[in-house]
């Protein structure tokens, strides 16, 4: 039921016209490619879809909940994402109709 | 790094014509947004995954103004960083 890498990937084959083979090899490198761009700390913007943003957050005081032990926590790179407000209406349209 | 050039740098590292290469890419993204306007999962192993959270209203306030809104119920994607891409993106 959920999409998967290989739903994209037979997709692929079905409407572009590459081998199967091929499909693969080229959606692993796009997905390698998206790695490395979010990597090096640089954002995604998909027009319409959304934006994939390195975030960074501060260090800051935690508390392991089982232990009660306060513990410091790093600096942290997280990569959150934005929704477009194009899919965001798309998504909204149907619950109110 | 946007769209365009997300195309291109796929075209230049599979040695593909730009037009297949933005074939590609909109495929991708189409099938993901069809996936996620139906309410789907989408698991990506690697990157991440996305699934459809249904926020309830609430009484908000124009900050600006201080005026009470109702914010009605909404529907958004929300994205799970897969666990390579948490380690890769959590470099200094």
């Amino acid at each position: 039921m959920a999409l998967t890498k290989e739903k994209i990937i037979n997709n692929i084959y079905d409407q572009v016209g590459l081998s199967k083979n091929q499909s693969r090899i080229v959606i692993e490198r796009l997905l390698e490619i998206i790695k490395e761009c979010l990597e090096s700390g640089e954002d995604l913007l998909i027009s319409g879809f959304g934006k994939f943003i390195v975030k960074e957050k501060s260090a800051r005081r935690g508390r392991n909940p089982q232990t009660t032990e306060d513990l410091q926590l790093r600096a942290r790179k997280v990569v959150v994402f934005k929704t477009s407000g194009v899919l965001r209406n798309k998504l909204n349209k149907t619950s109110k109709g | 790094m946007n769209k365009s050039q997300l195309i291109e740098s796929l075209a230049n590292a599979e040695d593909l014509p730009l037009k297949k290469a933005e074939d590609i890419v909109n495929t991708v993204f189409s099938d993901m947004e069809k996936a996620i306007v139906r309410g789907e999962r989408v698991e990506i192993r690697g990157l991440g995954s996305f699934k459809v959270k249904n926020y309830e209203g609430y009484k908000g306030r124009n900050p600006k103004t201080g005026e009470i809104i109702e914010v009605s119920p909404k529907r958004l994607p929300f994205f799970k960083v897969g666990k390579e891409l948490k380690e890769r993106a959590d470099v200094y």
